[in-house]
């Protein structure tokens, strides 16, 4: 995968896949502390101890269509190979909760990508499945919860394109850095 | 913290109040963007946001869009799956999203199979 937000993707669908009705998407963003996490957590189905235990392995599915599972190997190689993890936690009937850390500055790491289209995409995709996205850059935090937009927007239908386009486009303006002022422009200036 | 507020929700809404009110028809076309790992890899989102702002461009209230996991073909992946009532489902594979908006300009809208794109009829 290019892009780290096609992997939350990724996830998200898994998390559908197993039947959650409500699915938590957060990605924090700690450049000073040189980390990236980003995490899906869903209320599914969850995972028995002994798929647990033989997550990564590409050879391991809870499909029955065939025998191969490439996602979370895919991410946790994406993880190790920019000094970073993958943690999984969950049990059968209490949902699962997928964690992938990165150096936020190493040369291996994959850019983050455009994660407000992933949002667009799983919102049209899924109308009747609950998204909780949390993105956090430093200190500035965004928040987008899918119940707020049907109880808030009267007769707002998620499975109509247009709000997906209208969502991702907001979150694509709340996600931009804020302006730098003359004063700080100066300074960055002389940095330099 | 910005979350959404009510002046938020007013614009969205007002962006897409129109198109909402449309959608209310019985489905006629049912598109299947196969979204499995394999698909979200070799660009089934592209595929799927293209194909978006072209339903929301048509604003025709009789096609659904959905998404679901992997076909099985993986090679020919991204894969689209056009269904039309009546007619036998058409499976596109390799798409991209100037050939996702060619299938639904001239599937879709006119009726005419891409059978250049086609990788199977269902």
């Amino acid at each position: 995968m290019r892009e780290l937000s096609l992997h939350l993707l990724d996830l998200a669908e898994n998390a559908v896949t197993a039947g959650a009705r409500r699915v938590s998407i957060t990605v924090e963003e700690s450049p000073a502390e040189d980390r990236l996490t980003i995490r899906v957590a869903d209320d599914g189905r969850g995972l028995p101890e002994e798929k647990l235990r033989r997550l990564e392995d590409p050879f391991v599915t809870t499909r029955t269509t065939r025998r191969v599972g490439l996602g979370l190997s895919l991410l946790a190689a994406a993880a190790r190979r920019a000094g970073g993890a993958l943690r999984v936690r969950s049990a059968p009937g209490e949902g699962t909760e997928v964690c992938a850390e990165f150096r936020f500055h190493h040369i291996d790491r994959a850019p983050l990508g455009d994660v407000p289209a992933t949002i667009a995409v799983l919102i049209a995709g899924y109308p009747t499945v609950d998204f909780v996205y949390r993105h956090r850059i430093e200190e500035r935090e965004i928040v987008l919860d899918t119940r707020e937009l049907r109880a808030g927007g009267e007769g707002m239908d998620p499975a109509d394109p247009a709000v997906a386009d209208a969502v991702a486009r907001w979150l694509r303006d709340r996600l931009r850095p804020p302006a730098r002022s003359k004063e700080e422009d100066a300074d960055a200036q002389a940095d330099r | 913290m910005p979350k959404l507020t009510v002046e938020d929700l007013r614009q969205i809404k007002e962006r897409t109040l129109q198109a909402t009110a449309l959608r209310h028809g019985e489905a006629r076309v049912k598109i299947t963007v196969h979204m499995g790992t394999c698909g979200i890899a070799a660009g089934a989102r592209t595929v799927m946001t293209a194909l978006m702002e072209e339903l929301a461009e048509a604003g025709r209230t009789d096609i659904r869009v959905v998404t679901s996991g992997c076909m099985g073909m993986c090679s020919s992946e991204p894969n689209v799956t056009v269904e039309v009532l009546g007619e036998e489902p058409i499976v596109y594979q390799h798409m991209d999203a100037n050939r996702m908006r060619q299938v639904f300009r001239r599937h879709i809208l006119r009726g005419e199979v891409q059978t250049d794109f086609a990788l199977a009829k269902m």
